[in-house]
């Protein structure tokens, strides 16, 4: 059942390219989902404990393509291709690291998680904190999120704003090929149950990456872009169409700032009243349903402790709250648009 | 709010002396109105019946509305009203800003401003930033215009409305804190006025000087006799005589007695000279003695007497602070032998007179030691030139040597 939309994606991908490649390559432009790739075999490389476990991540290379090749250099013991359980598998993933491995566990799309729920909810969140700390839970689950790719409404969701309301997880949403490549192992190293949500659209996406910067932290928002009239606050697929509305909006002489979360748990939320005390002016675009929120949650974090930073009322551009829809245009309309962001900073900027 | 002077800002109503229905006529004190140069008593300048109070104890823009009055006989409708009250009209006012920026948009200070956007709550609405920023800096959050989302005000309204005050000293923080009822002033408040009114005059005006030492004797003799025939509470002081014939000069040159506004000199109606008074703990207000050309020497006494006492407990009346047409600054028995001040704008010259002194002094030919007073003039080079000013210390000094004329 859950595999089918994906595979589609990936059955191309089956050369073996990749293989012996050294990890700290010099290459200065890749894609997101070799990053994710480099990432894994990274962290495979250079801690035995660690070990790579879901649904066709094996012989099938991932349903995105991330792990293409691992099995064929780590082998079946550390590349686990698992049953369509993932309640089972996220358990023996979080089982795993409760005794002392460090497991990446890769949940194909974020809507199969809820199956897995009870595992990271009731045992990975918690078990630290009911064993009083004499349990840590250094599990590392990898998501896919996120619609635009025609995945219909059981592919295509972003759920990470829901595991983002639980205490005891962190959240991390890598938007650029160089969070893709580096978060992993800042995960990894993290004693907590770590979620990385992946969006299926920037996979493709390509990027120069600096040789120079062999890691980043998960715990700080970023700025993308500086801006002085209106903060958009965003992260995931979402920055880059912030960067393209900023430069669309550059061109009507509204200057935007741009955050990227990166780390939606712990919210980094001083980098973001920093922006917003600047700016005076806020929007922020989220996939994510409107209702019970990230973008909600930042919107009350902001009225809550930057009341008087606060120029004009907050604005949010979100997914539609309806379930993705398949067809091309309709999909496009459910999800926030470079219009869409543009035209809620200039409403804010230059109302009337 | 009256602008009480180019360095008001805002100012506080707290207390009315009028309650709605109560019949009023020019020059009636209606409200206490409580500013950096103490609780000015508010005068009323039109004839009629109070219909609306503003609320008490709120920091106010000059211009806002303190209350509307309704004309005498008119029904007691939401017809047209009379919202100034407390705004002499007329070119005698030097409210209008002095610098001549925004001339032509500038409203009148005593126009009220648009009626603020209004809620579903029946809360003005501005946004919390400029709410807060506008308290900051001494500002009616509820009166600002809103250009922003909705109608909402934002900090751009509050800069331009900030902007629009007759000048706008930036006030400390927390200055605009509540802070108890001022009896008197406030002396840190005033300090940052007369800084701000200061800076301003010298940013803006080319001021001239000129200076001169005028034989006292004369005046020195006839108010020795004076005195001598008079009980203590009849006795004049000299400064009388040095106001006096400032006023009697100003006559014969007119064109120093007025305001420089929106680029061109304008001549006051009357000679109401701003008498400078030093205030225990520091600070100095400067208000008119209204027609001191007009007045008797014994009434300018009174009324110098009266003006410094209440001057230094806090409790001027608006026109004394919004009508001078002519600062004149006297140091006095115990000051410096000369003093070259600063224009308080809109005025354009400050008369200074130092401290009378003995001085050889050469009379047809011969030295004698006479008491001699130097006076100066600092003018404003844009409204006048130094041959005018010249004209003017000529006159004081010729007033000086008949004091029996005066």
């Amino acid at each position: 059942m859950s595999a089918a939309p994906g595979r589609s994606q990936a059955s191309s991908h089956r050369s073996p390219q990749g293989e012996g490649t050294p990890v700290n390559t010099t290459t200065t432009k890749m894609t997101y989902r070799e990053a994710c790739r480099q990432a894994i075999r990274e962290a495979l490389l250079s801690d035995p404990r660690c070990f790579v476990m879901g649904e066709d991540v094996g012989k099938y290379g991932g349903c995105y393509a991330v792990t293409k090749g691992l099995l064929e250099e780590f082998g079946p013991d550390r590349i686990r291709d698992t049953p369509l359980a993932e309640n089972g598998f996220v358990g023996a993933g979080i089982g795993a690291a409760l005794t002392g491995l460090r497991p990446i566990v890769e949940i194909m799309t974020c809507n199969f998680s809820m199956l897995a729920l009870d595992q990271i909810m009731n045992n990975a969140a918690t078990l630290s904190h009911m064993s009083g700390g004499q349990f840590a839970v250094p599990v590392v689950i990898r998501m896919a999120t996120g619609g635009g790719r025609q995945l219909a409404a059981q592919h295509s969701h972003s759920l990470e704003g829901w595991y983002a309301h639980i205490p005891g997880l962190k959240v991390l949403a890598p938007a650029t090929v160089e969070d893709a490549r580096h978060m992993l192992a800042a995960a990894l190293a993290d004693p907590n149950p770590v979620l990385l949500f992946e969006h299926v659209v920037l996979y493709n996406a390509e990027d120069e990456i600096d040789p120079a910067v062999t890691a980043v932290d998960i715990a700080h928002s970023r700025r993308r872009r500086f801006g002085s009239d209106v903060s958009l606050i965003t992260y995931g697929n979402s920055l880059p169409k912030c960067l393209a509305a900023a430069d669309a909006l550059a061109g009507e002489g509204i200057s935007a700032d741009v955050i990227d979360l990166r780390v939606l748990r712990p919210l980094d939320i001083a980098t973001v009243i920093e922006s917003v005390a600047r700016t005076h002016r806020c929007v922020i675009v989220d996939e994510g349903w409107k209702s019970g929120s990230i973008s909600a949650e930042i919107s009350a974090r902001l009225a809550e402790d930057a009341l008087h930073e606060l120029d004009a009322p907050v604005r949010r551009v979100c997914g539609r709250e309806v379930p993705v829809p398949y067809a091309a245009q309709m999909e496009e309309a459910s999800l926030p648009q470079v219009g869409d962001i543009v035209a809620a900073a200039r409403g804010l900027v230059n109302p009337g | 709010m009256p602008s009480l002077g180019a360095d008001m800002e805002t100012g506080k109503v707290v207390q009315w002396l009028v309650k709605p229905g109560d019949r009023v006529k020019p020059g009636d004190v209606v409200a206490v109105v409580e500013t950096h140069k103490g609780a000015i008593d508010v005068e009323i300048f039109l004839d009629g019946v109070i219909d609306q109070l503003a609320a008490l104890d709120q920091d106010m823009p000059v211009g806002a509305v303190l209350a509307q009055v309704l004309p005498q006989g008119a029904p007691q409708a939401p017809a047209p009203v009379d919202r100034l009250v407390t705004q002499r009209p007329g070119p005698t006012s030097p409210t209008a800003d002095a610098g001549g920026r925004d001339a032509a948009v500038a409203p009148p200070a005593f126009a009220a401003p648009p009626p603020p956007p209004v809620g579903p709550t029946g809360r003005a609405r501005v946004s919390p930033a400029a709410r807060q920023r506008a308290r900051a800096l001494g500002l009616n959050p509820d009166a600002l215009p809103g250009s922003g989302v909705g109608g909402m005000a934002t900090l751009a309204d509050v800069a331009q409305a900030a902007a629009k005050a007759p000048s706008a000293p930036d006030q400390a923080p927390g200055a605009a804190a509540p802070h108890t009822r001022a009896s008197g002033f406030d002396a840190v408040q005033m300090r940052q006025a007369i800084a701000a009114a200061m800076s301003r005059s010298k940013r803006e005006i080319p001021h001239y000087y000129l200076s001169d030492n005028i034989d006292f004797m004369a005046a020195s003799d006839w108010l020795e006799a004076w005195n001598r025939e008079r009980p203590p509470e009849q006795r004049l002081l000299g400064a009388v005589l040095l106001l006096k014939a400032t006023a009697r000069a100003l006559r014969e040159v007119p064109q120093l007695n007025g305001f420089y506004e929106n680029g061109a000199f304008r001549a006051a109606t009357g000679i109401h000279v701003g008498w400078a008074i030093a205030l225990r703990g520091g600070g100095l207000v400067a208000p008119a003695i209204h027609d001191a050309d007009r007045a008797s020497l014994t009434e300018l006494m009174a009324a110098l007497s009266d003006l410094v006492q209440r001057a230094r407990s806090g409790r001027l009346r608006s026109s004394e602070l919004t009508d001078p047409t002519i600062t004149v600054t006297s140091l006095g028995e115990r000051g410096a032998q000369s003093v070259l001040g600063v224009i308080y704008p809109p005025q354009v010259a400050i008369v200074g007179f130092g401290r009378v002194v003995p001085c050889p002094w050469v009379v047809d030919g011969q030295v004698q030691v006479r008491p001699v007073v130097n006076v100066t003039l600092a003018a404003d080079h844009r409204a006048s030139d130094g041959h005018l000013g010249g004209r003017l210390l000529a006159a004081i000094e010729r007033a000086l040597q008949s004091p029996q004329d005066l």
